[in-house]
């Protein structure tokens, strides 16, 4: 029998600590929408992702009322485009990411994922192609997310990828200038990406996974931040083990409605992704959860322990309570996502170089960042070589995911508007990475002895 | 269907008749019940089975969560399951 203090605990953790499942996200496979016609292809993917998906709102909110759990996001998540789109006779990739765009709208989800393109070791013509539309899509949908997979621990740094995508995410801040930028927040670049995330805006459906499969992200940051409470000044083994119980019990609920998700849509349950994501919302809020370990703000000297041990006790804590654990799993740390980091980033105690140590040892990397809308293409595509040298190295998931806001300088706001937040801009270094990005080429994969 | 409703808000006369008359309107049965008061403030957690109710889950939660509001407390309806998965290995 449960106890009234299990079932308040409960109660309480939704009602004031803003426990939500961040979303179910559906996977659908388009490898079958293939066709040398791009009209017949875009039709084919409309279809097919209207007809899996059609129930996956109805059937979300349907879960979120019988158990009175907020499940923030319905999205849908579909193979990386360049595969799909690479078939067809065209040279114009446009049409694709409005098909998607316009399948979301219908399904009634919040973002559609995997306007994307794998280029780690090479690109194809596909992939080129994809890759240069990704401006002018981003401008003309709304609910698509693109994303690109610059690197892997196993093939290294695609540097030409690296290149053309910080130059894409310039083009796709100047092609959205009027909502500043905002384009960019759809736009991740990867090393490592995993093929079963079901977070925007990196989502896309694997080649190695099923026709179609369900995902689940749980959240909680701010369940977490309360449990800390109760045991502020204890040791180091005491904080661990209160966040992993604490990670625990978030999963379970998150396995629950995965399961029930799946059994009800018929469609394979795929893993529950333990990400610790923020929202803007005062309460919630990964950043407080590392000023609530002891330090007085985050950014400060020992955020990028705190940040370590929280990360790591999520994924312990989780991975038991859960049959299958995917997805980004660890701590998000999105700036313009994130009240604490919007106010550790404006006092600027928060910059890049400390966002960017923190990215080695939490889920992810270089999150909804607004820089000055005058920084170069080459800079930006220095960020993003940096952060995947990080990934490629450390043999983990890293991404850039970077607002150059037109007409915006230091100490400007740049406001993206619901849970997206609002971003303070950040200095970037002054300095030239050009003729190092312009070489071209690859940097190779690093080796995997002599670990030092 | 086993489900938790929960009672929170400050005290007055008639909750739990107001609640029970409801949920026997709906044929809900009403398997345990407990409340405590704290400072005026009002909390019930009650286990009832809602297998034989006469409107869809869905629709009770609808009608408890308004009962709640016309007598200015919140009143949630839950599954069972949610609590077990948390608490329960």
């Amino acid at each position: 029998m449960l106890s009234n203090a299990e079932i308040m605990q409960t109660i309480e953790m939704i009602s004031q600590q803003h426990l939500d499942i961040r979303t179910i996200t559906m996977g659908i496979s388009l490898l079958s929408c293939c066709d040398p016609d791009p009209k017949m292809a875009c039709q084919k993917i409309y279809d097919k992702i209207t007809l899996r998906a059609e129930k996956l709102v109805a059937t979300g909110e349907a879960i979120e009322r019988e158990y009175g759990i907020p499940i923030v996001n319905k999205r849908i998540s579909v193979t990386p485009m360049a595969l799909v789109a690479g078939a067809s006779e065209t040279n114009d990739y446009v049409c694709f990411a409005q098909a998607l765009d316009r399948a979301a709208k219908t399904t009634g989800v919040n973002f559609i994922g995997g306007y994307s393109a794998l280029v780690q070791k090479g690109m194809t013509n596909g992939d080129k192609r994809l890759i240069a539309s990704i401006p002018e899509a981003l401008a003309t949908t709304e609910l698509v997310c693109s994303s690109v997979n610059v690197g892997s621990t196993r093939a290294g740094i695609n540097m030409d990828a690296v290149r053309l995508m910080g130059q894409a995410v310039k083009d796709t801040a100047n092609l959205t200038a009027a909502a500043d930028g905002f384009g960019c927040a759809k736009l991740v670049v990867f090393c490592n990406a995993v093929e079963d995330n079901p977070f925007m805006a990196g989502a896309f459906h694997g080649v190695g996974e099923a026709e179609t499969v369900i995902n689940v992200g749980v959240s909680g940051p701010g369940v977490v931040c309360h449990a800390l409470e109760s045991v502020r000044g204890k040791p180091f083994d005491v904080l661990a083990e209160t966040v992993k119980k604490t990670a625990f019990r978030i999963t379970r609920m998150g396995q629950m409605v995965a399961q029930e998700a799946s059994r009800r849509l018929d469609v394979p349950f795929g893993i529950v992704d333990l990400s610790l994501a923020p929202t803007p919302a005062v309460g919630d809020s990964v950043a407080r959860i590392l000023e609530s370990m002891g330090l007085s703000e985050c950014g400060i000297h020992g955020t990028t322990a705190a940040l370590a041990l929280l990360n790591d006790a999520v994924k312990k804590g989780g991975v038991m309570a859960s049959s299958h654990v995917g997805g980004l799993s660890g701590a998000f740390i999105p700036v313009s996502e994130d009240e604490g980091m919007i106010a550790a980033a404006k006092s600027g105690t928060l910059n890049l170089d400390k966002l960017e140590a923190m990215t080695c040892v939490c889920s992810v990397g270089l999150d909804m960042i607004a820089v000055p809308g005058d920084t170069t293409a080459e800079t930006i595509a220095a960020i993003i070589a940096d952060e995947a040298a990080i990934g490629m190295v450390n043999n983990k998931t890293t991404a850039v995911r970077i607002i150059p806001a037109p007409g915006k300088k230091v100490g400007d706001m740049v406001e993206m508007g619901g849970l997206l937040g609002s971003a303070p801009v950040m200095p970037v270094h002054e300095g030239d990475s050009s003729a190092f990005i312009n070489r071209g080429g690859r940097i190779p994969a690093p080796l995997h002895s002599l670990k030092n | 269907m086993r489900v938790i409703v929960s009672v929170i808000g400050k005290d007055q006369v008639g909750i739990i008749a107001n609640v029970c008359q409801l949920l026997s309107s709906y044929r809900v049965n009403v398997l345990d019940i407990s409340q405590t008061i704290l400072q005026d403030y009002f909390t019930m957690i009650m286990i009832v089975d809602a297998e034989n109710a006469t409107v869809p889950f869905a629709d009770l939660v609808v009608a408890l969560e308004a009962e709640g509001q016309k007598l200015g407390l919140s009143i949630h309806a839950q599954r069972e399951e949610i609590f077990n998965a948390m608490h329960r290995i």
